[in-house]
């Protein structure tokens, strides 16, 4: 197939230093209501070839993060302190303080960013390979036959017949062919990093399936850096290496996929986890978690989740915790993480799997 | 047990000449007092509109629905109005279905007094705390003067809910209720409706496109699962979610992403023919799932549409070729 001629980039030539480095990232919107406090510190190393996921609720900051990070934020929006540091072949830029015309080679040429697969983005008067060969052009590239060839290359790969696809307007392609379009175009660059915002939702189960199915080639094949951020836990639990967890504007929990879902340490990871409910996973007992998120103009004192927290108690109201270590690569932001562990052990987050034949079996006892 | 609600062969077509789309096509089931069900497929199965039928929003081009047994289309005025009031549909997006210039308390009162509830004045509004009550908005108190801009979309959904209630409703049509809503708080949802079920006899169709929640929603009760306009299946969900039978629900449940590493990485992966769903402009012929259908029997599933058949273990399945067939959905 076509996709083993691409020439991808994998982040290889770091010499193992992360290709995107957070550092203290802050973010807030101006409002007539006060200061939106979207981002208050995040910290991360994005590593070379793994697939990060950023989870959280409505507001949890995690697309403002992704948003940030190829700065396509609003103007009210401010960006400081912090800093995003971008590696690539051994050269290092400060995201942050790229000029506009260096901003533009970064954004698509460095890091591409893959959104919903709404029709508003895409530009509803060209074609598909209008739309691939503006964006060519806009970088510099202008060798008509080898952008065609490139786009080709790519359609075959996200499974698309060029032939169908290429003379077509967005609106004459279904919502799943969409998410693949952009997803091609996202390639068309050899970007090093790719961020997929809600790369997912609000497609059918089964185009949603292809979708996920196409990410686990980039991820296992061509071992592409990538960064997924969706409100759909099963997102992670599909394609994620590493999960971060994201609430009231920081990261308050990270570490493996594992990790995160069988070992959790902080109560809102927790929480989320035991919110959401399988299809092929045992009857499982879910909860939810009390009140709603926090208004961001307003935050709470202390440690944001407090005021929905089972395990919170004065000291919480008080401090805000830091992450700290609670196992190899893993950290959580919470006074009480072992206490979480505690609670895990005696009840422990393991689903099993309703075997078919099993429960079969049982019902007919129960019946006779 | 006499059904409390039964659709007959219901079918509703849109448009007209070459746009003309059949988006339900014949469906028939049954449901009784006190049972949950779910109605669950992709976008264009048709299952709103069969919501919106069921609760007299939408009329159908042919087919009966039987409310307590008796055709709505053959009812008197009044009793019209009465199965109106005793079935009630919750929208999806709670947004929307509330009037954003209306008080909690105007949105909660207004049935209240057009129904002839209760009494204008205070017992209106006592009423309308009773039942903010029920719906876990507490204190109600602190509710009652808000406007839906002023609440959150778990709270605003559950005043849609409560407005529901206002007509002392003995079915509700539950479209996609929780779709909207934080993943934090979709459960506290559901158990407040689960409750509702216990507490008012109220019986529901949960319309939804996640299987996931239709499993932890109608454990004890039944999912239907529609395609193209069609029921390809039916029965009890502990039999449908562990032991599927229609190609079709197969490859649904195979294919819903799971919030588990270890879940994920075990589902079995099933290959479909093609991608794609057909247009319901252009449905292909006998069973519309025929050119996806890995187990597609030529001269056999092209030519006539299979009929929904009932399976011991419980339940009906439209597919003659993989009816007696059990699949893993684990590997």
């Amino acid at each position: 197939m076509a996709k083993n001629k691409l020439d991808w980039h994998t982040g290889e030539q770091n010499n193992g230093r992360a290709p995107l480095s957070l550092e203290n990232v802050h973010v807030s919107y101006a409002t007539r209501r006060g200061k939106v406090r979207a981002i208050r510190g995040v910290t991360l190393d994005l590593h070379a070839g793994e697939s990060l996921a950023l989870i959280g609720e409505s507001g949890s900051g995690k697309s403002t993060l992704g948003l940030a990070i190829v700065r396509l934020l609003p103007e009210t929006a401010e960006t400081s302190p912090g800093v995003i540091t971008y590696r690539r072949d051994g050269r290092e830029v400060d995201v942050l303080r790229l000029k506009p015309n260096e901003m533009r080679e970064f954004r698509w040429s460095e890091c591409a960013m893959v959104f919903q697969a709404a029709l508003n983005a895409f530009n509803p008067v060209l074609k598909v390979w209008a739309q691939a060969l503006d964006t060519a052009k806009a970088h510099g590239w202008h060798d008509k036959d080898a952008i065609r060839r490139r786009l080709v290359e790519l359609l075959e790969f996200v499974q698309l017949d060029p032939k169908r696809v290429i003379d077509s307007y967005p609106h004459e392609l279904s919502g799943g062919m969409r998410q693949r379009v952009l997803l091609a175009l996202s390639l068309l660059l050899n970007p090093q990093i790719l961020i997929l915002d809600e790369p997912t939702t609000a497609l059918d189960i089964i185009t949603q399936r292809t979708i996920i199915k196409l990410l686990r080639e980039l991820k296992e094949e061509q071992h592409f850096t990538m960064i997924f951020i969706s409100h759909d836990l099963a997102i992670a639990a599909e394609l994620a290496d590493r999960v971060a967890t994201m609430y009231a504007g920081r990261v308050v929990e990270l570490g493996a996929s594992d990790d995160i879902f069988y070992r959790p340490r902080h109560p809102y990871t927790l929480g989320l986890i035991r919110a959401v409910p399988t299809v092929t996973g045992g009857f499982e007992q879910l909860f939810s978690i009390p009140g709603s998120p926090p208004d961001l103009v307003e935050l709470p004192s202390g440690c944001k989740f407090h005021p929905r927290c089972a395990f919170a108690t004065d000291r919480c109201k008080q401090e805000e915790p830091e992450l700290e270590e609670v196992g190899p690569g893993h950290t959580a932001a919470c006074w009480h993480w072992r206490e979480v562990e505690a609670e895990l052990q005696r009840n422990p987050l393991h689903r099993g799997a309703l075997n078919v034949l099993d429960v079969i079996e049982i019902d007919e006892e129960v019946v006779s | 047990m006499a059904p409390i609600l039964e659709v007959r062969n219901l079918t509703k077509q849109f448009g007209k000449g070459k746009e003309r789309v059949t988006a339900v096509d014949s469906v028939s089931f049954a449901i009784e007092p006190g049972e949950t069900v779910c109605l669950v497929g992709e976008s264009g199965c048709g299952k709103s509109t069969t919501g919106r039928m069921v609760a007299g929003l939408l009329e159908a081009t042919s087919g009966e629905v039987l409310f307590e047994g008796k055709n709505i289309k053959q009812l008197d005025s009044a009793a019209f109005r009465r199965y109106r009031q005793s079935v009630q549909i919750i929208h999806q997006d709670p947004y929307s279905s509330l009037n954003p210039t209306q008080t909690v308390r105007q949105i909660l009162t207004a049935p209240l007094l057009r129904h002839n509830k209760v009494k204008p004045g205070a017992t209106a509004e006592k009423r309308a705390l009773e039942l903010l009550e029920v719906v876990d908005l507490t204190p109600a108190r602190d509710v009652i003067d808000k406007y839906p801009h002023q609440l959150s979309g778990g709270q605003r959904q559950r005043v849609a809910v409560a407005r529901a209630l206002t007509v002392d409703p003995k079915f509700i049509v539950a479209d996609e209720a929780v779709s909207m809503v934080d993943v934090s708080i979709r459960v506290s949802i559901l158990t407040m409706l689960a409750r509702l079920k216990e507490e008012f006899h109220v019986t529901f169709l949960f319309i939804t496109h996640d299987l996931a929640l239709a499993k932890y929603f109608a454990w004890e009760g039944r999912i239907t699962v529609m395609y193209l306009g069609r029921i390809v299946e039916d029965g009890p969900t502990q039999r449908l979610i562990t032991d599927p039978r229609h190609p079709y629900t197969q490859a649904l449940l195979s294919a819903v992403p799971e919030a588990d590493p270890e879940l994920a990485q075990h589902k079995r992966q099933i290959e479909l023919r093609g991608a794609e769903i057909p247009s319901l402009l252009a449905l292909p012929p006998g069973c519309t799932f025929h050119p996806r259908c890995p187990y597609f029997a030529p001269g056999l599933c092209d030519v006539a549409a299979p009929p929904l058949e009932a399976i011991p273990e419980g339940g009906r399945v439209a597919c003659p070729v993989r009816r007696q067939e059990r699949v893993s959905l684990l590997v």
